[in-house]
């Protein structure tokens, strides 16, 4: 198990690392989605349920929508 | 010179957090109210789920308070967009791929399905109204990205929003009228772990769930509509 959580927890930091260094703002959007599900994960793991789906839903999936429509609205790539 | 300085006031601020998080005692408990939720929150709000005991029982209050922060933020959010609207040149809808769509028609009863259970069930398993209505939020996202020529009705979900809201300060002034306390259970506790227990705490979190379902997916509404 806690091995698992480690991977999951390196994985975790670097789309997080991703998520700043990439100028496509969409990758970025879809990295910090990642971060967002693999800490609903966690949650999980730590035996948390209720946050667990409430990082899920809002975190992984309602967010990263509302950035992507609001770059679809603006410019796709950082100068 | 500016990352510099941003640098050293981020050192900063890690070794005072450091400094202060070595003397909490890592997993041990710091108050004794946690204590007294898990030993006595079953019986006394009789709501299976002690989270859910806590959130929408002991600290219901607290609950209308994040309720109406996320009413005030969808509907700053919908003033911003409808002020903006109209300035961009609208685009043409393209359909979806074929694959999309159905697969979007197909999840979507679904999961409208599923967040039903979640917040229906708020007081016996893990999730509650505000994660059944962001489900149901994420539903209607997913019809958005398959059949894109439906819509949300903006009346039905407006109306939707106040009613369950108002069906929240209602079930609150009842309890007022019951027993002088605002929001405090006026309906049997009943037997726990079954679905009709636990007081109004399953009324209260059917209409969270309405509320939260109804503004996020107004939420996701507004941005597709305006941003199209």
């Amino acid at each position: 198990m806690i091995v698992i959580a480690a991977l999951l927890v390196a994985v975790m930091l670097a789309a997080a690392a991703a998520a700043l260094v990439f100028r496509d703002l969409l990758s970025a959007v879809i990295a910090s989605c990642v971060v967002s599900l693999i800490a609903s994960i966690l949650f999980l793991l730590l035996q948390a349920p209720d946050v667990a789906m409430a990082e899920a839903s809002i975190g992984a999936a309602l967010i990263t929508a509302v950035f992507v429509i609001a770059i679809r609205r603006t410019e796709r790539y950082e100068e | 010179m500016r990352t510099l300085t941003s640098l050293i006031l981020l050192a900063v601020i890690a070794v005072g957090i450091g400094f202060a998080l070595t003397e909490v005692p890592f997993g041990t408990p710091k108050t004794e109210v946690g204590g007294y939720y898990l030993e006595h929150g079953r019986e006394e709000t009789g709501a299976a789920n002690t989270v859910t005991s806590v959130v929408v029982g002991y600290r219901a209050f607290d609950t209308l308070g994040e309720v109406t922060v996320l009413f005030v933020a969808a509907l700053g959010l919908g003033a911003v967009l409808a002020a903006a609207g109209g300035a961009g040149a609208r685009r043409e809808v393209e359909p979806a791929s074929l694959v999309l769509r159905t697969g979007a028609i197909l999840l979507f009863p679904l999961l409208v399905l599923f967040g039903t259970y979640i917040f229906l069930h708020g007081h016996l398993t893990p999730g509650g109204g505000f994660q059944g209505g962001a489900v149901i939020a994420s539903a209607c996202l997913l019809i958005y990205l398959g059949s894109r020529e439906r819509i949300i009705s903006r009346v039905g979900r407006t109306v939707t929003e106040s009613l369950s809201g108002l069906a929240f300060v209602l079930i609150g002034l009842i309890g007022l009228a019951f027993s002088a306390q605002f929001l405090s259970d006026f309906l049997p506790k009943g037997t726990l772990n079954t679905l009709f227990s636990a007081g109004v705490i399953p009324l209260i979190y059917v209409a969270v769930g309405f509320k939260v379902g109804a503004e996020l997916g107004g939420v996701i509404d507004d941005m597709v509509k305006e941003t199209r």
